[in-house]
């Protein structure tokens, strides 16, 4: 018998914070229904995508690294999200970062500085910004809705990204391979720790963490995002613009993404390559959900879906699993989690037999 | 000219196929009140299915009912979440294509470098042999046919029947029509059905007919366009018709382009139907009064009977 959905008279803060932890269960339980389809024992298959990976100081470094780009969208996008402003072509964003700061990078080639760094990095910016802008400007000027520009323009994004490598910023000495050459050391993100990959890239996530959550819980902007999110009619009477907060949340998310498309490029990757990422600016809209719009969540969650990259590989290697898994079970998790959101707002209540008490309360 | 221009329509004809599928499923399912994201998602899984079913049967037809089923399931969990459970639709779209794009990609694991050699054509007897015209107009696979059968058939259901106007009332005021005693979770539940079977089969098109191969996101961003066109048509069957032959004609210029030499590369080209959607939905929103009088009122909201 499927149980009653009763409207609680106000939401459940409990049920906020366990919703997550309830969908995760519900993946690991299909993601177990799965893997008996696929037929690998589940038991090694979980153990392949879930502790393998960080049972070494190295794994869990490489956690780190993927990671990082998701903390930095997924912060940036709940803000979008929270104002009801649907970014969801921050892969596009990513792309154009990595692209200008990489094309700046290359160009000082041959120089070396500690202006490089910053240099790249804030060009990195300046690119994502960019490409959110015209969303933004379409948007506000023509009412064109901002999911499907900034979609369309990821596509546009990939291929002159594409493009770029295939043709000036091609490796003059690289057999025609459609790569840039590497970046020079000077631009190159120092690594925290010898002999792995994590680098300070990790630390300006977690400052725009912290940048996050000052400016969502304590200044007149925050207040407006949410408004603007959650009513957006009382806002407008306040006199909060909305045009303004779109071009604010489209700004800030469109320069983190590209922020952390630079620091893809000359992170962990080191050099302009055809793709730049394994759909970390999606990926970052259900690290933004998992992480119910709230920078310190966000963190979380962007660890545990860095883990499902980071396992999706291990069970290549391991079991000979295809690396699509990992899109499966992010899907899966962005799934049982709004379904298990249900719960803030609603109470489940069992079908009582019919008795003559229940009919006259009722 | 000629042995130029009826190939260049013939192409035209393909490429606008899936889209006018895709796209018409999502009108009525968006005339129903309900924002179903997730086109992207469907296409890719309706796209493997028919691929796959094709590969292990052999039979066409069972190809496309069974990529018609895996998208009516697909949006079926959609629905299930969105109408049941009260879930907001715009995440709930995109997990859909997130979830699509990662299973048709496992499951199509086994089936990279699988050839096809495509859906039959189908003559019409005397008809098809009128030159140019019947070469044009009567000699194509079924689901050409069908996508330009299911133009007229979704604009008699939707402004012809007593049903159609009960959708459409469904999704231009919930209230109003759940006071009058329709269901209208029940309606919403079947017209976001009908939107994911055409998407299934629009899927389809692309592995049995546009090239018949599984190549993993295969769709590239056809689930997107399609969701542009509706607004594009403001939500009228008959515009769907045009603005897909229309993409479809942008994407021949990319592909005929390199033909004729034109110096342009390949990338450029292939920016256009992306470049293409957002002009044609800038054009399109900035007259903000004509989106409001022609979009379903109750588009995107959810509705919880209050007794």
């Amino acid at each position: 018998m499927l149980p009653d959905m009763i409207k609680r008279q106000t939401p459940s803060k409990m049920m906020v914070y366990l919703s997550p932890v309830l969908a995760l269960c519900l993946t690991l339980l299909a993601g177990i229904f799965l893997f008996l389809i696929m037929g690998v024992s589940p038991l090694d298959a979980l153990h392949a995508f879930f502790i393998e990976p960080v049972s070494s100081l190295y794994g869990l470094s490489e956690l780190g690294v993927k990671a990082t780009p998701l903390v930095l969208i997924g912060v940036a996008l709940s803000l979008g999200f929270r104002a009801g402003v649907w970014n969801i072509g921050a892969e596009g964003q990513l792309i154009i970062g990595g692209l200008c700061g990489g094309a700046v990078a290359l160009y000082f080639y041959q120089k070396t500085g500690f202006y490089i760094i910053p240099l790249i990095l804030l060009a990195g910016i300046a690119g994502g910004m960019l490409w959110a802008a015209i969303v933004a400007f379409l948007r506000t000027q023509f009412n064109a809705n901002e999911i499907l520009t900034s979609l369309m323009l990821s596509y546009v994004a990939g291929l002159l990204l594409n493009l770029m490598v295939h043709g000036p910023l091609k490796d003059p000495e690289g057999f025609n391979f459609p790569e840039s050459r590497m970046l020079s050391d000077s631009a190159i993100l120092p690594t925290l720790f010898e002999a792995t990959r994590f680098h300070i890239g990790a630390l300006i996530a977690l400052l725009v963490v912290a940048v996050g959550r000052v400016l969502i819980a304590k200044t007149l902007l925050g207040y407006q995002i949410k408004v603007m999110g959650d009513a957006p009619d009382a806002g407008e009477h306040a006199g909060f613009s909305r045009s303004r907060i779109i071009w604010i949340t489209l700004l800030m998310s469109g320069g983190v993404a590209g922020l952390a498309g630079i620091i893809e490029v000359s992170g962990p990757i080191g050099q302009l390559l055809p793709s730049i990422s394994p759909g970390y600016g999606f990926t970052a809209i259900i690290v933004a959900y998992v992480g119910r719009l709230h920078p310190l969540g966000v963190l979380f969650a962007a660890l545990l879906l860095a883990l499902t990259y980071l396992g999706g590989e291990e069970a290549q290697m391991i079991l000979n699993l295809p690396v699509a898994v990992t899109g499966v079970f992010q899907g899966l998790l962005l799934f049982f989690l709004l379904a298990s959101d249900v719960l803030i707002h609603y109470r489940l209540q069992f079908k009582k037999r019919l008795t003559v008490e229940t009919v006259v309360k009722s | 000219m000629m042995e130029l221009f009826i190939p260049a329509i013939l192409t035209i004809i393909t490429a606008a196929t899936p889209l006018l599928f895709a796209a018409l499923g999502e009108l009525v399912t968006e005339k129903s009140g309900v924002l179903n994201l997730g086109i992207e998602g469907m296409m890719v899984i309706g796209a493997i299915t028919g691929f796959v079913t094709v590969h292990l049967t052999g039979s066409a037809t069972l190809a496309i009912l069974a990529s018609l089923l895996a998208g009516a399931i697909m949006s079926s969990i959609f629905a299930v979440l969105v109408l049941k459970l009260h879930a907001s639709q715009v995440p709930t779209g995109l997990a859909l294509t997130i979830f699509g794009i990662g299973l048709s990609a496992l499951i199509g694991q086994s089936m990279i470098g699988v050839a096809y050699q495509g859906l039959p054509v189908i003559s019409i007897p005397v008809l098809s042999s009128i030159p140019v015209l019947g070469e044009l107009l009567f000699k194509h696979d079924i689901l050409v046919f069908m996508s330009i059968v299911m133009v007229g058939a979704v604009m008699w259901f939707l402004y012809r029947t007593r049903y159609g106007l009960i959708l459409r009332a469904v999704g231009d005021s919930h209230e109003a029509a759940h006071a009058m005693g329709y269901p209208v979770i029940k309606i919403r539940f079947l017209a976001t059905l009908f939107g994911g079977a055409m998407s299934g089969v629009g899927g389809a098109y692309l592995s049995l007919a546009y090239s018949p191969l599984w190549v993993e996101q295969m769709t590239a961003g056809r689930g997107w366009i399609a969701l542009a066109l509706v607004v594009f048509a403001t939500w009228r069957p008959g515009r769907v018709l045009l603005g897909a032959y229309l993409f479809g004609g942008i994407t021949i210029l990319q592909l005929h382009a390199q033909a004729l030499g034109i110096g342009v590369p390949s990338q450029v080209m292939s920016m256009l139907p992306y470049l293409a959607t957002i002009i044609v939905l800038v054009i399109i929103s900035s007259d903000r009064s004509r989106i409001k009088l022609n979009s379903p009122a109750s588009l995107g909201k959810s509705f919880h009977p209050s007794r």
